[in-house]
């Protein structure tokens, strides 16, 4: 074995042979779980007791379509008229009401829901839908079209929806998208922070230890800088895949085990059965539609380019100080690039995944693997997946490069601690 | 004897700083060499070039006559002053791991580092690790993984600093043992005591120059200054006679015989110490016979300059 898989070999077993490695390997995945049961708990108890929502409909097309449900009733005073309704449900302390103008065909802008508190927007959403689709039928109706047809129609929809994988925009799964994107990125980002340290630390750990001057007479300086970046990057993927392991049978088993709860509690108002279903059957088939193979594959790929980029920078930050309490004024210029593609990614990307912006920052290296892991849920092109990690290839390579040429003269020295004008110096020796 | 390394025109700048000024230096093999200096000489530079960890910016370095190559990490081991293992690393591990980075096999590496934790008796160790050993024990392990893949040149810089004078001292014969088996020995130090009784060769550098080198014996010689310190009995051990006695030698030699007080121990009170250098074209032999009249000369040595002396007296004059 070479002195470099050696280096690899030892690095990688500090690294897992860490008891806080361990522990967080297999403590993550089950707080995460945790927190998702928590969570859904919560929201249980949150919609806890009968809501009793009035239903003023003048146009006389929709009372019938609201069905009571487990949790809320649907009280139909349409003949009261607004203002009789809306005293009823003050007198009453019903939750809410929702009003329905006469003109509804033409006008769609005019719903309104009264109310002291918002309603769930799963309540919300299942009653706009409701209206939605009672509407379309009406106008499709009006103009003489086959109801059985539009049945049909929309079993070709539901077809497509596969077909169409990443590409589809509909409200919800942008979300499901956003999340999954989202989570990748953001976990990508606490992995290059937490490694990145991890290698500062065993830098400045072998500086402070005096052991540098020892390995580096039996090897050159950037071999030792690249085994502990491999070595530790090993280590990295090791828990990712742990985590992927753990946490997607964790993640099956809840839902096997919670079976059809949570989405009970999201389609709140679905009181028609086919409506229902199809929101089940969108959400889960979002779900498997959401590539998360080449989620996962594209996590790894960014995580050992962006490390790369990254970690020669914190080896070359641990290089230059004496111990971590100096490294402070080095981090910011590290930190805050991953802050930006955080930042970029939730505010640009969720709103327009293939907007100037969003595209941009996923080519610029220092933010490329964040904003485009969070781009992959909703497709992007393979041409620009192909030059994003080409250009994050290139820009490795130069930093890697930097870096070793600021680490191999920072390891052997000590004493002061370095300006950026001195270490900028060093690259000359 | 032929020279096992040998550096040429070496020149080092970092920025403005000059760290090594055009310096040129031969090991005898088989030799110990003592590289001596003041802090920021540049001895640690002219260490750490030849270990490949930095280059010159001009000259060359030869081992065993070939120029110097990442080959020959192999055959140089290095013990830095400041001493460094990994603190949570098993102490056997970390051997092995190291001798490994030198180019051993797993086997080999194992079988010599378990030979020399029996000979420093240290195999109880194996396990521990390092944070769990005293800084003499740490030495220790420091030590073999220094020697443990058999290299020609031994590097030491301050090879005694942290050590107990029994550990030293068992570090001492090793050291010794490792030159008779055929190793060549260089030694950065400031302790003289070590230089004087270890090496046979030194070199003295200065603010980035070497000033001084050469065999040991040939720059005492050089350094001799033909001194004689002596100690003559008085008749009754009292001050007085002591007095007299000292007006009587100095009466009887002219002003060429620089005559100094000196300071050494003997087993009366009053004996008369002195220190005297002898003019040219006189020997020892007619200062003793002058003194022979004057009583009982109980103390009569050549003072050999030290190697402290010769340190101190050098940097000086630079």
């Amino acid at each position: 074995m070479g002195a470099l898989g050696l280096i690899i070999k030892r690095e990688y077993k500090a690294r897992v042979s860490n008891r806080s490695f361990i522990i967080m390997t297999f403590l993550s995945p089950l707080i995460v779980v945790g927190m998702i049961m928590l969570i859904t708990y919560l929201t249980s108890l949150n919609q806890a007791g009968r809501q009793t929502i009035v239903v003023v409909d003048e146009s006389g097309l929709f009372y019938k379509e609201f069905e009571s449900t487990a949790d809320i009733d649907f009280l139909d005073l349409s003949p009261a008229g607004i203002e009789l309704a809306k005293s009823e449900v003050e007198d009453k302390n019903y939750f809410g009401l929702l009003y329905i103008p006469q003109n509804i065909k033409n006008n769609t802008s005019g719903v309104r829901f009264y109310g002291n508190e918002a309603p769930a927007i799963s309540v919300l959403e299942g009653i706009e839908e409701q209206i939605q689709t009672k509407l379309t039928n009406e106008k499709l109706l009006d103009r003489g079209v086959d109801l059985d047809l539009i049945d049909e129609s929309q079993t070709t929809v539901s077809i497509s929806i596969e077909d169409f994988k990443g590409e589809r925009t509909s409200k919800i799964s942008s979300w499901i998208k956003a999340g999954a994107g989202g989570g990748a990125g953001y976990l990508l980002m606490m992995f290059i922070i937490i490694y990145g340290n991890m290698v500062m630390r065993s830098v400045i750990e072998e500086k402070t230890n005096r052991i540098i001057e020892v390995i580096i007479s039996s090897v050159k300086p950037f071999k030792l800088m690249m085994g502990k970046i491999i070595g530790t990057t090993l280590a990295g993927i090791t828990q990712f895949l742990i985590w992927l392991l753990i946490g997607g049978g964790l993640l099956l088993f809840l839902a096997l085990y919670l079976n059809l709860n949570p989405l009970e509690n999201q389609s709140a108002v679905g009181n028609m059965a086919v409506t229902k279903m199809d929101k089940i059957e969108l959400v889960v088939l979002d779900i498997l539609n959401l590539p998360l193979l080449k989620l996962a594959f594209f996590f790894l790929i960014y995580f050992i380019g962006g490390y790369f980029l990254y970690s020669s920078i914190y080896a070359a930050i641990g290089a230059a100080v004496d111990s971590e309490t100096d490294t402070q004024q080095f981090m910011l210029p590290v930190i805050m690039p991953l802050m930006l593609a955080i930042y970029v990614g939730f505010f640009a990307v969720i709103e327009n995944p293939d907007g100037s912006i969003a595209t941009a920052f996923s080519m610029i290296p220092l933010t490329s693997p964040i904003v485009m892991l969070m781009r992959i849920p909703f497709g992007v092109p393979w041409w620009q997946l192909a030059l994003s990690v080409s250009i994050l290839v290139a820009s490795f390579l130069f930093t890697v490069w930097f870096g070793s040429k600021i680490y191999r003269v920072g390891i052997l020295m000590y004493g002061k601690k370095p300006t950026y004008k001195e270490i900028l110096k060093w690259i000359k020796y | 004897m032929t020279d096992l390394l040998v550096a040429e025109h070496i020149k080092k700048q970092y920025g403005t700083y000059t760290a090594l000024n055009d310096l040129s230096i031969a090991i005898p093999k088989g030799s110990i060499f003592g590289l001596l200096g003041p802090n920021g000489a540049g001895k640690t530079t002219l260490i750490r070039i030849i270990n490949q960890i930095t280059m010159p910016d001009s000259g060359k370095v030869f081992l065993d006559g070939e120029p110097l190559d990442p080959k020959h990490i192999m055959n140089i081991g290095y013990m830095p002053e400041e001493r460094g293992l990994y603190k949570s690393m098993k102490v056997g591990e970390q051997v092995i791991y190291l001798a490994r980075l030198k180019g051993l096999s797993l086997d080999e590496a194992k079988k010599r580092s378990k030979y020399w934790f029996e000979r420093l008796g240290m195999m109880d160790w194996w396990n521990r690790k390092i944070q769990e050993l005293s800084k003499g024990q740490a030495q220790k392990v420091q030590f073999i993984v220094t020697v443990l893949h058999r290299p020609k040149l031994l590097i030491f810089d301050e090879p005694f600093s942290g050590f107990d004078p029994i550990n030293a001292s068992l570090i001492k014969d090793e050291i010794l043992q490792l030159r008779n088996d055929g190793a060549t020995i260089l030694f950065s130090t400031h302790r003289m005591e070590s230089v004087e009784q270890m090496c046979d060769h030194i070199a003295l550098m200065h603010k980035s120059n070497k000033v001084l080198d050469g065999k040991l014996i040939d720059i005492k010689r050089a350094f001799r200054t033909n001194t004689y310190e002596i100690g003559i009995e008085t008749l009754n051990d009292t001050l007085e006679s002591k007095n007299l006695l000292h007006t009587d030698v100095m009466s009887g030699l002219s002003e060429s015989w620089e005559i100094t007080p000196a300071h050494f121990k003997t087993i009366n009170e009053n004996d008369l110490k002195i220190k005297v250098k002898i003019p040219e074209h006189h020997t020892p032999n007619d200062l003793l016979n002058y003194l022979t009249s004057k009583g009982l000369i109980n103390h009569f040595v050549e003072v050999i300059p030290t190697v402290d002396d010769i340190f101190i007296q050098t940097i000086n004059a630079n």
